[in-house]
């Protein structure tokens, strides 16, 4: 995954609430065994009819979307099912940022593990990301602020942690496995021997 | 020093491996670690890709769910897996668990089941500890008093790799269900209740505990089917605290301690419910006895009613969206709505005692013409027991199918799915646009209430049967 630091782009609007992660891949995709080529099956059921056309009212479909690498999206963005082929997906089509008014917990964590940029902000910004679709916005991942083309300045947190790994684009395993000594001494004091 | 803590952070505070820093979370040791098919492939590629072991196999139990048929064995006692896609998956699980010295239990094989079914049906969910899975419905184990929470993939390598996930500390909210539940009144009304009032976000970054009167009085299934649908109100983990009802449920399975062992794990399991005076960040509190049978109208599992209720009105985009998918006039009553299909099983409700409440309802009668109903158990162990009991019988009798374990159609990757525009009542966790088939129609309803439907073709209280 390519490290995230400051970008511009213009937005792609999904203004539904609780967008779901089986709407953002369903489930008959999930017999992947690798993370490749997601991206074509991205909101496959609200992007393309039954018989494989693109629906032309679906706001990635439009031609303005080509190119956005923000999604707006409503509230409670990213619940239910635990999938993480939904952030994959999401970031093989192209999308670096998702930007809502709340984000749920598991899309949240498996998003900041590859390179895509859950974002909540007030309501009032969102409205006005809503009401603009492909107005372009700055997103900087340094400053936790996201720019719109009117000139307001939106501050969003992210937990410093993953803030570090995104900007510098190393992953959260590598961490992990460097705190072998502690996980040990844990384990020895919980009485858990190896085997 | 010690102040009064919940159950949740009695467990979380034993599982810091290392607290918190002001540029780290906290990280938090795994006891159990399930896997499944689906959420595991791309994971152990990382470990392959990195050369690491599995830090911990005799601490990870896989099994077949998600992507497996439930298509009934043919002559050579197999079950057919007809898809290439599922078999390449399923043959890679096998793989993965050959190589890294995981146990696994095969599709067909005698311990084979839904993650979250043979957890508890082993006895490897205990009280006290801390499980994960990549799947959502992992909070289903803290009916036992564990911190049980599903996780993604990349975190799944994490578990893997070092036992240990990277972990902000979430929010408490007690969910206090006092009194004493109406006839006909189940665990799943009790939980779709919850999720209706609070919403399908609303629990988000806290972890449940139910407690209170109603909630001590249900069984360890049924305390199951609650903590099953924490994640639909976005609570990440449900807990219940641990009680003789628990020590019970547990007691001589196969991976329960035993002997000395055992008294000595329930003393310690006893000091694990939330002390006098411990506080919550939030509660809500329900009155049991005004919970009516619930099913839900719309497109997520929070938009839920009383069966005998009207739909709402369609008063912003979202529900709108929501009824126009569902084909569902606002302000209308569901009752009385022809449906296709009924579907029980799920890890929400595929127990035994799931499949002894449908099968008061199948009994001595018909399914109704035109509709097909599916009866799904979520082990082969419950498959057995319930067959031990003549229940297939029952099913099979009334013309439902009776199948083999599996997730089946709660996430209709393998086979079982509905056809567009099909209404279904269904015991799963999940009414989403297409979760259970694309263009498919879903009202999430307790197994009295599926049957019901299965029997009149129509959505019906399952009281007015009884």
């Amino acid at each position: 995954m390519e490290p995230i630091k400051t970008f511009t782009s213009k937005t792609v609007v999904l203004p539904t609430d609780n967008i779901d992660t089986d709407q953002i891949i369903p489930a008959r995709f999930l017999k992947a065994t690798t993370k490749l080529g997601l991206g074509d099956k991205l909101f496959s059921d609200w992007r393309f009819s039954a018989d494989g056309k693109e629906k032309p009212d679906f706001a990635l479909n439009r031609p303005a979307a080509k190119g956005a690498r923000v999604l707006v999206a409503g509230d409670n963005f990213g619940c239910g099912s635990s999938r993480e082929h939904a952030p994959w997906a999401l970031y093989d089509y192209g999308f670096r940022a998702v930007i809502s008014t709340s984000i749920a917990d598991i899309f949240k964590n498996n998003s900041l593990k590859n390179g895509l940029l859950p974002i909540t902000v007030d309501a009032a910004t969102h409205a006005k990301l809503v009401a603009a679709p492909g107005a372009e916005v700055t997103v900087s991942l340094e400053a936790q602020t996201v720019t719109l083309a009117d000139g307001t300045v939106a501050k969003f947190s992210v937990d410093p942690f993953s803030r570090y790994c995104l900007l510098n684009g190393i992953d959260e395993l590598q961490f992990l496995l460097s705190q072998d000594a502690d996980i040990g001494a844990y384990e020895t004091t919980m009485g858990r021997k190896s085997k | 020093m010690s102040h009064p803590r919940t159950l949740f952070e009695k467990i979380w505070d034993a599982h810091v491996v290392r607290a918190a820093t002001a540029n780290t979370p906290a990280i938090l040791y795994a006891d159990l670690h399930l896997i499944h098919e689906v959420t595991s492939p791309q994971a152990f590629t990382s470990l392959r890709e990195r050369g690491v072991k599995v830090r911990r196999p005799e601490q990870t139990v896989a099994t077949m769910d998600h992507s497996t048929p439930t298509t009934p064995r043919g002559k050579d006692g197999k079950i057919p897996v007809l898809d290439n896609a599922a078999a390449a998956q399923i043959a890679q699980l096998e793989t993965n668990c050959g190589d890294f010295g995981i146990e696994l239990h095969a599709l067909g094989s005698e311990g084979q089941g839904i993650v979250h079914v043979i957890g508890p049906e082993l006895g490897l969910t205990q009280p006290g500890g801390t499980i994960v899975c990549g799947d959502s419905h992992t909070s289903t184990h803290g009916a036992f008093g564990a911190l049980a929470f599903g996780i993604g993939t990349s975190e799944v390598a994490h578990v893997l790799a070092t036992q240990c996930l990277l972990q902000n500390k979430p929010k408490t909210l007690a969910i206090t269900v006092e009194g004493k539940l109406a006839p006909g009144v189940t665990a799943k009304d009790v939980v779709l209740a919850v999720i209706a009032r609070l919403g399908i976000g609303g629990g988000t970054g806290h972890v449940i505990e139910y407690r209170g009167s109603a909630i001590r009085a249900l069984s360890m299934e049924e305390r199951m089917t609650v903590c099953n649908m924490s994640i639909e109100a976005g609570a990440r983990a449900g807990m219940i605290a641990p009680d003789d009802v628990t020590f019970e449920y547990l007691k001589g399975r196969p991976r329960a301690p035993r002997g000395v062992a055992w008294e000595a794990a329930v003393a310690e399991w006893r000091k694990l419910p939330s002390d006098a005076g411990a506080t919550y960040d939030r509660e809500e509190k329900f009155d049991a006895a005004a919970i009516e049978p619930m099913i839900t109208y719309g497109t997520n599992p929070g938009m839920g009613m009383a069966i005998g209720a009207r739909v709402p009105a369609a008063s912003n985009p979202t529900l709108a969206k929501a009824l126009a998918y569902m084909g569902l006039e606002a302000e209308a009553p569901l009752l009385g709505h022809k449906i296709d299909v009924v579907f029980i099983g799920s890890c929400t409700n595929s127990r035994l005692s799931d499949l002894r409440a449908a099968a008061t309802i199948f009994k001595g009668r018909k399914v109704a013409p035109g509709v097909r109903a599916l009866v799904v158990p979520g082990s082969q162990r419950i498959k057995k027991a319930a067959e031990a009991e003549g229940l297939d019988r029952v099913f099979l009798d009334a013309g439902a199918e009776w199948r083999e374990a599996g997730c089946s159609m709660c996430i209709a990757m393998n086979g079982d799915q509905l056809k567009p525009g099909q209404y279904a009542v269904s015991t799963s966790n999940r009414n989403f646009e297409g979760r259970q088939g694309a263009g498919g129609r879903t009202f999430l309803a307790s197994p009295l209430t599926a049957a019901a439907a299965a029997i009149t073709g129509v959505v019906t209280d399952a009281r007015s049967l009884v």
